[in-house]
């Protein structure tokens, strides 16, 4: 049922005319967390590949650069990472399962099944490096 | 017993309605008009132009949900003002703002131009265009449409637009593009695709490909969240989509 | 001309975008098993190596998995460009395509690097 029930009692939201058009749905929230992890995925790839390629110098150096980042902040961007990757990864194959098998029904449901997804590996995760 | 106010159990006895006064450059003018137990918004526009000030330009033809002429942004979001109840969108101190479509050049006050709309569902060749015979003569092949057959629902779940332009005006990607054509011109578009009597099909799929037309979409739904017709914009795209990602991929474009 | 040239690159990047999605889905969802699992007990590149090194296997599911990263990353980025910088048009096209050849390269240079150090 896309149709709103009748307003509630309470004093109506304020507007920002020429904020955003839509209003936030989970849909469109879903669409900003898409772009937003994608945006940092793409800006941390060539310095995964950086530090991947230290091997190419020998284990020592590997184990190097690993040693350096054992710090809890490097730790915390690492469990961040995890959680955008894997709210990428399941917000885009629910728009591949929206494109290319047609499946409509349900989106907000299945916006809540992605977040769900991204935040138990990001707890999964943190349960391991503990 | 809750304690509830007046205004919460029988609604504001008048409504503040900020209306936009000019065209891109102007500014909101605040009428105070009396509330009614049953009125939409269209309602209102037409009481502050008849009783408060004839200048008010706005549009409206039907006033009951089928011409698809009277949209206007209503406290901040696109709405067909002739089938919107005050009641569920002024909250209990009955506010009121009302805009022109966003995504739209403005003529005046209410009144957005509909004109880059329309041209782009001409663009996106949202015409019926008849098979064969260019004289007129019946076409050779004779197509019997049954009802339940996949390619008449799927024209079916779109074919209910009535053009109000409240999914353009909803969607971002056309105030990031503008020239996309937006999710009206692209859903028109796809009922026709499935249309197995249309003559033109290679032509329309050219035309709502690439970066101005169904690649564009990242199916944030707003406009199948705001369709007052309940249709699936973003639904529609995605099949154009599909279509075309199998035609590219198998070699059926040219 | 040059429009309808144009147009068809766009197709062919979107194209590419869902193909390699398609790849990063499955790849993607064995590199965030590997991740949590590797974890455990902390990341020591004995481990890391002891893996991969001299693995055919894994050597060429990382080539793959970082020629589809590089390319979806690009093709992304390019229409965030598009549309909050207006950057659009062909030179753009072809420079983000080179950009994720780039990447991709870069990445199957250090899955090289782990196979046969």
């Amino acid at each position: 049922m896309r149709a709103q029930a009748p307003s509630p009692v309470g004093p109506a939201a304020p507007r920002r005319p020429g904020g955003l058009r839509a209003r936030p749905h989970p849909t469109y929230l879903a669409f900003l967390v898409h772009r937003v992890s994608g945006l940092l995925l793409a800006l941390f790839l060539p310095l995964h590949f950086w530090a991947l390629s230290r091997a190419i110098e020998g284990e020592a150096a590997l184990e190097g650069f690993l040693r350096w980042a054992d710090t809890p902040l490097v730790k915390a961007g690492e469990w961040l990472l995890v959680v955008l990757l894997a709210a990428h990864l399941a917000g885009g194959l629910r728009v591949l399962a929206l494109e290319f098998l047609g499946w409509r029904r349900r989106q907000k449901d299945m916006v809540a099944v992605t977040a769900g997804f991204a935040l138990a590996c990001g707890l999964l995760f943190l349960l391991n490096l503990l | 017993m809750p304690q509830t106010s007046r205004e919460e159990r029988e609604g504001p006895r008048t409504l503040a309605v900020r209306v936009w006064r000019g065209r891109e450059e102007g500014g909101f003018r605040e009428y105070r008009v009396p509330a009614q137990a049953n009125q939409t918004v269209l309602d209102v526009v037409t009481w502050i132009q008849r009783e408060l000030d004839p200048t008010l330009a706005y549009r409206f033809a039907c006033r009951v949900g089928m011409c698809g002429s009277c949209a206007m942004t209503v406290n901040g979001r696109a709405r067909w003002t002739c089938r919107t109840h005050v009641s569920r969108v002024a909250g209990p101190e009955g506010r009121l703002e009302l805009r022109p479509l966003a995504n739209l050049p403005v003529i005046r006050d209410l009144a957005a131009d509909m004109t880059p709309f329309f041209d782009k569902w001409a663009k996106a060749r949202g015409r019926f265009q008849p098979k064969d015979a260019p004289d007129g003569a019946v076409p050779e092949e004779f197509h019997v449409v049954p009802p339940a057959s996949r390619q008449r629902r799927e024209a079916d779940a779109g074919i209910e637009c009535i053009g109000c332009g409240v999914c353009y005006a909803s969607c971002d990607v056309v105030s990031w593009n503008p020239d996309y054509l937006g999710p009206a011109a692209l859903n028109r578009a796809w009922t026709l695709v499935n249309d197995v009597r249309d003559g033109a099909q290679a032509e329309r799929l050219a035309a709502v490909a690439g970066d101005a037309g169904c690649h564009s979409c990242h199916s944030t739904q707003s406009c199948t969240e705001h369709c007052p017709k309940q249709l699936d914009p973003s639904a529609a795209i995605a099949g154009l989509k599909r279509r075309l990602f199998w035609d590219t991929l198998l070699g059926r474009r040219a | 001309m040059r429009a309808m040239t144009s147009v068809r690159g766009q197709v062919h990047l979107w194209v590419a975008q869902r193909v390699t999605a398609m790849l990063l889905a499955v790849a993607v969802t064995v590199h965030l098993v590997t991740i949590i699992l590797a974890v455990r007990g902390g990341l020591t590149a004995a481990d890391i190596l002891g893996r991969l090194r001299g693995h055919e296997g894994w050597l060429a599911f990382y080539a793959v998995f970082a020629l589809a990263a590089g390319l979806h990353g690009a093709i992304g980025l390019r229409n965030i460009a598009a549309e909050m910088l207006g950057w659009r048009g062909r030179g753009f096209d072809l420079a983000w395509l080179g950009i994720g050849l780039l990447t991709a390269a870069f990445g199957i240079r250090a899955a090289w690097g782990l196979y046969a150090a």
